[in-house]
């Protein structure tokens, strides 16, 4: 019959109608300001930047300037400028740290490079939404006093991420202290045994090597 | 709105007055419109510029390039790694599949080998993707018919479902950036799986709503069958793939003549039109989205376990040898395929996309000669263009 191919599409349409009304699968909407979904734990945003110490963020900055997400970043939003001076990272050895460190958010394109690229652990994606802002250039500037947030902070929106990565820093940290450790226990050994000069002992080979730190990978 | 028309003026695709008279030594007196590049039914910024006899399209013309942003030069001027997330921008209904032909390209030209449990979510993601693209389109297809939004948020309700999924696995809604050379770059938890495995039993139930609501509705044959026929001749000619392609009858599908990735092991079939017009256009889509149904229940269940990323895989330095690939699958719109040089260093020599929208664009005016204005929307639709990825 003419017009019944209308009149089942109508049915369906009165079905969803009503079920609109009392079926959650159907009641899709969330009203948004006053209601909000949950935020899934990989959702990204901005990058920040993290920081060990909460009360010291600019002394406690993870990132050592190493400029590899500013040559990487995709639309090129990151500015990086080396400091002169080096001050002691969280392991307590002398790294160099960002004198500036700016995201121009209006160019950023939230792709996470930046993060994969990170051989410090130091950049991570935030998850702030609600960034509107009055001006065009100074607010949507982040500088590095903006960008740096706490470890907590991390945990908190990350938490199998953080963990994760916490686990790793405390796992590499910790090799480094007893190669240091070591290194220092080899060349006190190699200057107590040099005066001897009976001695035919060859000296530890890899003192260079345990000393140096592992580059990283360019 | 009508200019001083009774002087013969040439055919132009330049800006001017949306409508204005033109002469024509054959048909007479005729109207130029100029539809777009801010019309709602032009799905984006894209002009057709259509010369009217009475209400038939006699001459039409798509104007294109609004969106132009430079696609290729800049993926010249970034690493390799770079311009993945550009190319998210591309179709940006279809990330996943976009990031996939790029990869598939890249890992041609490095000779990386992926992993088994990636491959399978390449696969789940794909599929996904398909979903999604095709649900859109349908829905906006009705939109174009006139049927004022319902369609078009029933289907969207489905659709945001999956790209809730995808938020939860990649970090992103539309702009997943999931494909990297060699592996993709979440691993699913569990949770996850089982939750998209859900949606997936569930979705044919939907497509049955669907379908009990809009394929049988009389207004919607009348406005679709017959109009905007593509015999294959026209479209084997001029390059048009996927469902386009097959509306009109060639069994063509990259899945089964490339066999890229896993799908040989998959157990699905090719939905082929007969008449090449709107209405078979449609079909495609609604039968594709069933046999991706399909595969991913299959793909759920052989999941297999183990490294998602090749452990030769290089995030930072990564450097082909020198040489040339070319990467295509079969995207939701038909052949998405990355042509790339390398010299050797960090960035592309050449970049080059093709892009299935602007090749299936290309016959636009075939399809419409001699149906109105109101039916070109409709074949405009029905064709599934995504100005991102045609202007790039």
């Amino acid at each position: 019959m003419l017009g019944s191919g209308i009149l089942k599409g109508l049915a369906v349409t009165a079905k969803n109608f009503v079920g609109s009304y009392h079926d959650p699968k159907r009641m899709v909407t969330v009203e948004y300001p006053e209601q909000k979904t949950n935020i899934p734990e990989n959702y990204r945003s901005f990058p920040f930047l993290v920081s060990e110490n909460a009360e010291d963020p600019m002394g406690s900055l993870r990132c050592v300037a190493c400029q590899i997400c500013e040559k990487e970043c995709p639309p090129q939003c990151i500015i990086i400028e080396k400091s002169k001076d080096k001050k002691p990272d969280a392991a307590g050895k002398m790294q160099l740290y960002p004198a500036v460190f700016n995201i121009d958010t209006s160019v950023c394109m939230s792709c996470q490079i930046c993060v994969e690229v990170c051989p410090f652990d130091s950049i991570k994606m935030d998850q702030v939404f609600e960034v509107a802002a009055t001006e065009r250039f100074n607010e949507l500037l982040l500088t590095r006093e903006r960008l740096a947030k706490p470890n907590s902070y991390y945990h908190q929106i990350h938490p199998t991420e953080a963990a994760e990565v916490d686990g790793r820093l405390t796992a590499e940290r910790q090799a480094a202290a007893e190669k240091a450790k070591a290194a220092a226990a080899a060349k006190a050994a190699a200057a107590a045994a040099k005066p001897v000069v009976a001695s035919t002992q060859p000296a530890p080979a890899p003192v260079a090597a345990a000393q140096k730190s592992p580059p990283p990978a360019a | 709105m009508i200019g001083q028309g009774s002087a013969p003026a040439p055919f132009s695709s330049l800006p001017g007055p949306t409508v204005r008279a033109v002469h024509d030594q054959f048909h007479g007196d005729l109207l130029e419109v100029s539809m777009g590049p801010q019309h709602p039914s032009t799905h984006g910024v894209f002009r057709m510029v259509a010369t009217l006899d009475g209400e038939q399209i006699v001459k039409l013309k798509p104007v294109f390039g609004y969106l132009h942003r430079n696609h290729e030069k800049i993926a010249e001027n970034t690493t390799y790694l770079g311009s993945m997330p550009y190319t998210d921008r591309l179709d940006y209904l279809c990330s996943m599949s976009t990031n996939w032909a790029y990869a598939l390209a890249v890992e041609k030209l490095s000779g990386q080998a992926v992993p088994e449990r990636a491959q399978y979510l390449r696969i789940i993601m794909a599929e996904l993707t398909r979903i999604v693209n095709h649900a859109c389109l349908v829905g906006f297809l009705f939109n174009d018919l006139g049927t004022s939004f319902t369609p078009l948020l029933y289907a969207f309700r489905e659709r945001e479902k999956i790209i809730d999924l995808f938020e939860s696995l990649s970090g992103s809604r539309m702009m997943c950036n999931y494909q990297r050379f060699g592996g993709c770059r979440v691993d699913p938890t569990p949770e996850w799986l089982k939750a998209a495995s859900t949606l997936v039993d569930g979705f044919p139930r939907f497509l049955d709503e669907y379908e009990t609501m809009l394929t049988g509705n009389e207004i919607m044959l009348a406005r679709t069958q017959g109009i905007g026929r593509l015999d294959p001749q026209h479209a084997i000619n001029a390059g048009i793939t996927g469902p386009v392609l097959r509306a009109s009858g060639v069994d063509y599908d990259i899945r089964k003549v490339d066999a890229y990735g896993f799908y040989p092991r998959f157990n699905f079939r090719v939905p082929l039109g007969s008449h090449g017009d709107t209405y078979d256009r449609y079909m495609m889509r609604i039968l594709e989205m069933r046999e991706s149904v399909k595969i991913l229940q299959q793909a759920f269940k052989e999941l297999p376990e183990g490294p998602i990323m090749d452990p030769k895989a290089k995030i930072r330095g990564f450097r082909p040898k020198a040489g040339e690939a070319y990467g295509r699958l079969e995207g939701p719109k038909g052949e998405l395929g990355f042509y790339l040089i390398s010299d050797g260093s960090p960035n592309p020599y050449r970049y080059r996309v093709r892009p299935p929208s602007l090749i299936n664009l290309t016959l636009l005016e075939e399809m419409c000669l001699g149906h109105t204005i109101a039916d070109s929307v409709v074949i405009l639709g029905s064709i599934d263009i995504v100005l991102g990825e045609v202007d790039r």
